[in-house]
């Protein structure tokens, strides 16, 4: 049972390790969206939410993991739009008037 | 056949956070940034899709309601918001994702309060989400305007955050200690209220740290989440939070330890020391600043070899941007070159200046970082400031300011500098600007879109 626990631990501390050297070098220029897509990402929280809700057993429990499942879900898109739209601003090929 | 389902959904778990990596790994170019996220999205969408046939879950009407009501709302929302309210809706949208992590970790702990060291994590990530969702949600009222944007300090404010954080903390532990659920009210109110306390005498300049700090904190809460479910009978949801989670508290870490250093102060400094709140007294400044008018700055821009463009909060708030965009284009059409100047913490997050700017259509590759075009500003002719403050105030150079070793745009060095101001008042941080009393630097009065809309007309009049 501890054994799980120990196992999400060495996966943290890699995925630590991953996380802190894959955006070690983003330009200023991509802070907004990385901010905003690392956002998103959070965003798995809703399964999470599934879970409890799906698992759970009576009224209280239900109710808080109905809240859950609603916020999850507005993290989940609003992060991935909020994104969407930043980086569509980047993006040179769509916009009028830029330099080839 | 209950196994062959979850292997395919623990399959797709891999895979969504394979590509989340590799989603998070094109955030590091602007090329393929945009297919990053496409992806990390179809990820996303693929593992709450096969979530759904989780062996052992029930309530599938309130789950898929949940899910419609929350996936249209933000959707609907995060599409019709105008880009200029970017900042608020970034800190909506992680506060969301700091409370359902609260919610979840509730949920844990009323229905398997039985072993310390999983509730404990519970706890923890219950402490966390509650103080992200509070503080978050403070910051969108602030950012929006509903709430002022200066430090908002009550008295006794140390003492009274600190106590309100132990005692709630304590609930947490009695839950543990007693294995009784009725403390967790008294836990959750006291943590949101920490989260409350704990952003209010945060000042809006400061808002790049807290925003990145407050996303870093989301990503923990919800690794923390993920370390209790674990244990659970659909633990493998749990592995998948874990490193989303994880993933996100680094790169969120790493982010806001850059923003505080663009401010050469320490994270703690930002959130603990109501900065802003008072002013700086007893020093006196030599000079006067001295007015100038739309046309004769015209006339100067025009003859510059170079222009440089510092543009900071007040070009925000008065969505100058398109004006600034055609101002530009102007001048290079008259052979002048123009660069823009853009300083880390310019604005309300992270990246906030370059989001604007891009907005307006202006390519990114005019675009300089502090440490990229400070040698220019010497051989610059004008630099036009537009409603930015402290982050060109050469006060950062005078031992014993407030300011003192932060990081700023040298624009005095240039050969004139224009400031675009809405009046005489003094910056965030409550300092008088020294630039605006050097002898080569002239005020432009007015609102950033009417001021650089003059400079406009004047141009195309001459």
């Amino acid at each position: 049972m501890a054994a799980d626990i120990w196992t999400a631990l060495f996966i943290a501390l890699l995925a630590f390790f991953v996380g802190y050297e894959v955006i070690s070098r983003v330009p200023v220029l991509l802070h907004t969206p990385l901010m905003s897509g690392s956002n998103f990402i959070h965003g798995i929280v809703l399964v999470g939410g599934i879970v409890a809700l799906g698992l759970a057993t009576n009224t209280a429990e239900e109710a808080i993991g109905f809240i859950a499942v609603v916020m999850g879900a507005m993290n989940v898109t609003g992060g991935y739009v909020v994104t969407e739209r930043i980086l569509a601003m980047f993006d040179r090929s769509k916009r009028p008037g830029a330099k080839p | 056949m209950t196994d062959w389902v979850s292997d395919t959904i623990d399959a797709v778990y891999v895979v969504a956070v394979l590509v989340f990596i590799l989603g998070l790994k094109a955030m590091s170019s602007p090329v393929t940034a945009r297919r990053g996220i496409v992806y990390a999205g179809v990820a996303m969408l693929i593992a709450v899709v096969v979530t759904f046939f989780s062996p052992g879950l029930s309530n599938f009407a309130l789950i898929a309601l949940g899910v419609a009501i929350g996936g249209l709302g933000g959707w609907y929302w995060a599409r019709v918001v105008k880009m200029t309210a970017m900042p608020q809706m970034v800190a909506m949208f992680n506060g969301m994702g700091g409370g359902a992590a609260a919610a979840i970790a509730a949920v844990e702990l009323l229905s398997t309060l039985s072993n310390q060291v999983t509730s404990g994590l519970s706890v923890a990530g219950a402490i966390i989400g509650s103080i992200s969702i509070a503080g978050s949600m403070i910051a969108f009222l602030k950012l929006q305007g509903w709430l002022p944007s200066k430090a908002i300090v009550l008295p006794a404010r140390q003492f009274v955050n600190i106590a309100v954080l132990i005692v709630g903390v304590g609930f947490g532990v009695s839950t543990l200690w007693t294995m009784n659920v009725v403390w967790l009210l008294p836990f959750f109110v006291l943590l949101l209220l920490y989260g409350v306390l704990l952003t209010l005498p945060i000042g809006g300049a400061d808002m790049p740290v807290v925003i990145a700090l407050f996303n870093a904190l989301t990503g923990v809460a919800v690794a923390l989440d993920g370390f209790a479910l674990v244990n659970g009978p659909l633990g493998d949801a749990g592995y998948a939070m874990v490193i989303a989670g994880t993933l996100v508290g680094a790169s969120g870490s790493l982010l806001t330890l850059l923003m505080a250093k663009a401010m050469n102060r320490s994270v703690g400094n930002v959130f603990f020391s109501a900065f802003g709140a008072t002013e700086e007294t007893g020093v006196a400044i030599k000079g006067s600043m001295k007015p100038i008018e739309a046309t004769d700055v015209a006339a100067m821009m025009e003859y510059a070899n170079q222009v440089i463009i510092a543009p900071g909060y007040g070009m925000a708030v008065a969505q100058a941007q398109g004006k600034v965009r055609e101002l530009a284009d102007l001048l290079e059409s008259k052979g002048v070159a123009v660069k823009f100047a853009i300083h880390p913490v310019a604005g309300r997050m992270p990246g906030h200046m370059n989001v604007l700017l891009a907005e307006a259509g202006i390519s990114y590759d005019k675009l300089f970082d502090r440490d990229e075009i400070n040698a220019e500003f010497p051989n610059t002719d004008v630099v036009l400031v537009i409603g930015a403050n402290d982050v060109v105030n050469p006060a950062a150079h005078r031992q014993g300011s407030p300011l003192f070793g932060m990081p700023i745009l040298d624009v005095e060095q240039a050969k004139n500098v224009i400031v675009i101001k809405r009046g005489q008042g003094k910056g965030f941080a409550g300092i008088e600007n020294d630039l605006f009393y050097r002898d080569n630097c002239h005020m432009l009065y007015g609102d950033a879109q009417a001021a650089v809309g003059k400079l406009v007309v004047a141009l195309k009049q001459s």
